[in-house]
């Protein structure tokens, strides 16, 4: 559906995004990670058809987006960051008009803003003024307008930033229940969304990609640093002897009465557990706590996008 | 086709949904009836050699709300859509550029025509209570209301160039005003400097707003200053296009 090759932009000497080459197939919903400014709008800006690139090429559906680029946004629903609408319009007029621009057949406007009227739950909003509408409803209007001409794809520009949770649960029900038959974009760098919405995460740091897969095999792949948390009766010394232990990246103490608490930062793929056990036994150290955080998507997108790395 | 009529109707309607449409049309009838008034008053007092329609157009006051007009009805055009960000959905939509800035164009000409369209009651009603024509020649009628249309379509393609320049509508206006009244007063650059060649003073009159619209409402129509305006506004309206394409391409 998405078919980008060695894309590349650059603004006034910065290079935005840098080779970028990515796929993504009819049906599968990707999250685009990455931290701010790491060129996911200005890759989506490139996809809809609003920025040239410096080089590269990129095809919607098979419609080259340089040369055929009105062709290819028919195929595309988009929601630019921030849902920028006319505050002017009622939402149902607003919603008419797009489907118009948009090239729906006069007989079917009507009824295509009627769906995603419903769809959306913007039916009782239908006369609202659009700048009298809480961030919430607007980000659904914005939605309803990617919808109207029914599009294959959608490329969604962080569209649950500055809702509150409960909207934020809304938007993204929304967009499970839209994916299946289509096939989504989504950038985001809210993580837990990720993982909760797409089959498939390509993650981008300074205009490049760095990974690109399955949340599952993300964690599997990149098992960024765990770590383990051990309380014990026994002074900070205690800390030489558990740096020392294979898999142990580094140990800070921290004490609480004649209880010490370390906090072990873990190499990547290593799981030492049953060393640091033996070692607290051996050594006849009372133990009231033993936990291993096992990363998380978040760790891995740390380690990806660490400024430096 | 669609498309066009669908934004053109877009931009319409942002006219009315604002106050400003509304602000504009008064404030543009009162001083124009005013101005209509006071001419009438003027000539009633003494004998004089034009006609109702070229004292009306030949006059400073007739001028200052023309000109006045433009940054109001232009300013929005493009600023607004690129403060709000609206620009980017319209044109990720399968629109070209060329279809809204011409769908742009067409909505603030249209909104212009509406402007005027009262002063031909004016005429109108002179010439039913007096009796006699505000016009020498039948042609000084149509003249007049044709360099109108051709001067405003001008002006109007300059304010929409404004607009695409930047994304504040007071910088736009500014801009508009400026431009328009140096043009507007261009005829007047030899007066001012003090330049006696005829060459030179011919040379201005050809672009001079000011005298063509003497030739017109006297009925002199001359087609060399609907070329001139007709590829003026041309040329700049493709320059709006130019102006935004870069402006999307480096934002």
């Amino acid at each position: 559906m998405i078919k980008v090759e060695n894309l590349t932009k650059r603004y006034a000497g910065v290079t935005a995004i840098k080779d970028l080459n990515f796929e993504v197939e009819k049906g599968e919903i990707v999250g685009f990670l990455g931290p701010n400014g790491a060129g996911k709008s200005t890759t989506m800006r490139i996809l809809t058809g609003y920025l040239p690139a410096t080089s590269g090429r990129a095809s919607i559906a098979g419609y080259d987006i340089f040369e055929k680029s009105i062709e290819a946004r028919r195929h595309i629903g988009y929601l630019p960051e921030h849902t920028p609408l006319y505050t002017d319009l009622r939402v149902g007029e607003y919603l008419r008009y797009r489907a118009n621009l948009k090239g729906v057949p006069g007989s079917k406007v009507r009824e295509r803003v009627g769906d995603v009227l419903e769809l959306c739950s913007l039916r009782d909003r239908e006369r609202s003024l659009i700048g009298s509408l809480s961030k919430g409803y607007r980000q659904r209007v914005g939605l309803a307008d990617a919808l109207v001409h029914d599009p294959d794809l959608l490329i969604l520009d962080e569209p649950t930033i500055g809702l509150d949770p409960n909207q934020i649960r809304q938007v993204r029900e929304l967009i499970k229940k839209l994916g299946g038959k289509r096939t989504v974009l989504i950038s985001t760098h809210i993580l837990p969304e990720v993982e909760i919405m797409c089959s498939r995460v390509v993650v981008i740091h300074k205009g490049q990609i760095r990974a690109s897969d399955t949340a599952e095999n993300l964690l599997k792949n990149h098992r960024a640093a765990g770590s383990m948390r051990l309380e014990a009766k026994v002074g900070a010394e205690g800390a030489t002897a558990l740096a020392a232990v294979a898999g142990v990246k580094d140990v800070s103490v921290e004490a609480e009465g004649e209880w010490s608490i370390f906090q072990m930062r873990l190499e990547a793929n290593a799981d030492p557990s049953e060393e640091v056990l033996q070692l607290a036994i051996s050594k006849g150290w009372a133990v009231r706590e033993v936990t291993r955080r096992r990363p998380t998507l978040e760790d891995v997108f740390v380690e990806l996008t660490h400024s430096d790395s | 086709m669609k498309v066009f009529f669908t934004l053109l109707s877009r931009e319409l309607k942002s006219f009315f949904y604002s106050p400003i449409a509304y602000v504009v049309l008064f404030y543009f009838l009162l001083l124009s009836g005013w101005n209509f008034y006071s001419i009438v008053a003027i000539m009633n007092g003494y004998p004089t050699e034009v006609t109702v329609v070229e004292a009306y157009f030949g006059q400073a006051l007739f001028w200052f709300p023309f000109v006045l007009s433009f940054p109001l009805i232009t300013m929005r055009v493009f600023a607004e859509e690129f403060r709000m960000g609206t620009y980017e959905s319209l044109t990720t939509a399968p629109v070209s550029d060329w279809q809204v800035v011409l769908a742009k164009f067409f909505g603030v000409l249209i909104f212009y025509v509406l402007l005027w369209l009262p002063s031909l009651a004016f005429f109108a009603a002179f010439e039913r209570i007096t009796g006699r024509s505000v016009v020498n020649a039948t042609g000084a009628y149509g003249g007049t209301y044709l360099l109108l249309l051709l001067l405003g379509m001008y002006y109007i393609a300059i304010g929409n160039l404004a607009s695409a320049l930047t994304k504040d509508q007071i910088n736009a206006a500014v801009i508009s005003f400026t431009t328009s009244t140096l043009l507007l007063f261009v005829g007047f650059l030899p007066d001012i400097f003090g330049i006696t060649s005829p060459a030179i003073k011919d040379l201005f009159s050809y672009i001079s707003a000011v005298q063509h619209m003497q030739d017109f409402s006297k009925g002199l129509i001359d087609s060399r200053p609907i070329v001139w305006y007709l590829s003026m506004t041309a040329l700049v309206t493709y320059l709006t296009l130019q102006v935004v394409q870069y402006r999307k391409w480096k934002a």
